[in-house]
């Protein structure tokens, strides 16, 4: 028996072919939808993995670094250190914020050997914004490996910025009232709001964060001043320390921890909380806090989309192939009358809904995998929800095409004979 | 089963709707097409000519009477056959007042269609469009689209279609209405020519004034009823 879809097909390919084209867009669309959400799960799981810690320390009653802000003196981790379990800890800050390329720039103010390329790309003033990583070399929290460049040697003044910044090595950058350098590149190391990371040294990443601007300083030194309780005539020295204890910062958001081999995470944890009165995260439970708490809202946006869109498809779906098969009423009536069977019939219609379902899911998966990296969030397509899609696709044409073939199979044969 | 009889009807009636609105549509039909013959069924339109059409084609169910095909009773006061789409299929050819040919079928699948629906190997049903093609002259055509043929050569792929499960009956509706003279008397030609050749009784429906005088014998229907008449049998050579 011949294939009458197949040969239906063939006979008006130009027409299917647009049709499948448009609403494979439309699938595009749909898989684009799934793989921003993709994006934003793998967007937070890297950053746990660049962290590279076991236990995240922070602010007690606080869900931070992260989803919440968090502050803890930068001298607990020194008694973290002492217990046991942990191999290492390391201070760390996050900041997002607007970070400027070439901005203010003085080259006089970098030493001489730093005055290179970047310079010349001083003119390019631009925002980017990202999340800045105070870390300290060597520790947990510093970027995992790099693609250009090298690593931060210097104490102050260097960084290092995920490739997705669009900076370049020996660019300058201006955080807060200071430049910097880029020394080195990495790649996929953002936030899980996507934003690239830029690394700095952690005492400067702690006075971007903290410290206050010039004119703010001097006011708080007027204020200070202007106390007699904290300017005594008598108490020599005492506004100078006042002044000084102001104007310094020693804080950071949290601790990263990692555990001794063959220690287990959560006893680690437990004992931390225990002792130190701070809150601790394992791994597990950041990664709750980061997919389940701060992406749920967006995640629930996205799902309303793909609900909607595969929605829209549907109704696509149905719509074309139920035009189609009324535009061949007196076909299907003349084959009724010869003596098709009504599975037969079905089967076409079924067949051409399917077939346009083949195509809309080629074009799409084409398209999204070809505009995916266009986008300015990371847009992750994998194999398997593309095999879901396949058959998400495969089901909605089948529902699609049910009002068509019921069209199909209340056509009288008699239509076929006149009178 | 009766092989000298192609179709025979006693009694056929058709009542469309109930009470009042009741409308008899035939009443007590006679009719007898033998093998190899071609009658002619004519009237005037609301005569009950589809009507009786779709009785006989089994598309719809008549309210009462007998109708016997190629000597097996197949209507009795009730349907004897439980599978009507495949009398359809198997016993009757249809040839409509348009081609409606299948549009994304070739020429040879068009009519290879039928013996393929009813289960005979792809090769072999070709083999039989292709046969029946030579015999009305469009076998070089086959393997053109419906829509590059001309009105007469899509007439004869209809008229192939009908033939290739070799049916004791063809119903031909109104065959000629949009051809020419000339066309038209060409067609009723090859459908004696095939009637002949294959010993199927064909009942043409028309009012065609051009071909009346072609049949030998012709069925009259006035409301709802028919009356039998020796045509002029005028010859198509």
């Amino acid at each position: 028996m011949i294939s009458l879809a197949g040969r239906d097909i063939l006979h008006s390919w130009s027409k299917f072919i647009l049709t499948g084209l448009g609403l494979g867009l439309l699938i595009g669309v749909t898989f684009t939808m799934a793989g921003v959400y993709r994006g934003m799960v793998d967007d937070a799981k890297v950053l746990l993995n660049n962290s590279s810690a076991d236990l995240w320390v922070v602010q007690k009653d606080t869900q931070g670094p992260y989803a919440e802000s968090s502050s803890i003196h930068d001298d607990v981790y020194r008694g973290i250190l002492g217990m046991p379990g942990v191999a290492q800890a390391a201070n760390v800050t996050y900041l997002t914020m607007q970070v400027r390329k070439g901005a203010a720039f003085s080259p006089n103010s970098l030493p001489e050997g730093e005055r290179g390329a970047g310079s010349l790309r001083e003119s390019h003033n631009s925002d980017v914004r990202a999340m800045v990583v105070g870390f300290e070399p060597g520790q947990p929290g510093e970027p995992g490996y790099l693609v250009a460049g090298r690593r931060v040697t210097r104490t102050h003044y260097e960084a290092v910025a995920d490739i997705k910044s669009g900076f370049a090595l020996g660019d300058h950058i201006r955080i807060r009232r200071h430049n910097y350098i880029v020394v080195g590149l990495s790649r996929r190391m953002v936030s899980s709001g996507g934003d690239p990371m830029v690394f700095i040294p952690l005492k400067d990443a702690q006075e971007a964060q903290f410290l206050k601007d010039n004119d703010a300083i001097i006011n708080e030194r007027a204020r200070t001043a202007a106390n007699p309780a904290l300017n005594r005539p008598g108490v020599p020295g005492l506004l100078n320390a006042i002044e000084a204890a102001q104007s310094s910062n020693h804080n950071v958001n949290a601790v990263l921890v990692r555990v001794a081999e063959g220690r287990s995470a959560e006893a680690v944890a437990q004992d931390i909380r225990r002792w130190k009165h701070l809150q601790v995260f394992t791994r597990e439970q950041m990664e709750e806090i980061l997919v389940a708490k701060l992406i749920a809202t967006s995640a629930k946006q996205i799902g309303m989309f793909l609900v909607i869109l595969t929605i829209v498809s549907a109704a696509i779906v149905a719509f074309i192939i139920y035009t189609m098969t009324l535009g061949k009423i007196r076909e299907i009536a003349v084959l009724k009358l010869i003596g098709t069977r009504n599975r037969t019939i079905a089967g076409m219609i079924l067949q051409q809904a399917l077939g346009l379902g083949v195509i809309g899911f080629a074009v799409g998966k084409i398209a999204a995998t070809i505009w995916g990296p266009a986008f300015p969030k990371y847009v992750l397509l994998e194999p398997g929800d593309a095999v879901r899609g396949f058959v998400i696709v495969m089901l909605v044409c089948t529902l699609a095409s049910t009002l068509a073939i019921r069209a199909a199979l209340k056509i009288d044969p008699a239509t076929a004979i006149g009178g | 089963m009766d092989k000298g009889i192609g179709i025979h009807i006693e009694g056929l009636s058709k009542r469309y709707g109930a009470g009042n609105t009741a409308v008899d549509a035939l009443k007590e039909v006679n009719m007898s097409v033998a093998p190899g013959e071609v009658v002619g069924l004519v009237g005037p339109s609301g005569a009950g000519k589809s009507t009786l059409l779709k009785c006989l084609g089994a598309v719809i169910e008549p309210t009462q009477g007998r109708m016997t095909l190629g000597g097996e009773v197949i209507y009795d006061n009730g349907w004897k056959i439980p599978d009507l789409r495949m009398l359809r299929r198997d016993r009757i050819g249809f040839i409509f007042q348009a081609p409606y040919l299948i549009p994304f079928l070739d020429v040879t699948d068009n009519v290879a269609l039928l013996p393929m629906l009813a289960g005979r190997p792809n090769g072999e049903a070709r083999t039989r469009a292709l046969e029946l093609l030579r015999a009305l002259d469009v076998a070089h055509r086959a393997k053109a689209q419906p829509s590059e043929l001309s009105g007469g050569e899509q007439q004869r792929v209809s008229i192939a279609r009908a033939l290739a499960n070799r049916p004791p009956v063809i119903l031909a509706d109104e065959p000629t209405a949009p051809l020419d003279s000339a066309r038209a008397l060409a067609v009723m030609r090859i459908l004696n020519q095939m009637a002949s050749q294959y010993q199927t009784a064909i009942i043409v429906v028309t009012h065609d004034e051009k071909i009346i005088p072609t049949f030998k014998r012709i069925y009259h229907i006035r409301d709802g009823r028919t009356f039998e008449e020796v045509g002029e049998g005028r010859s198509l050579e």
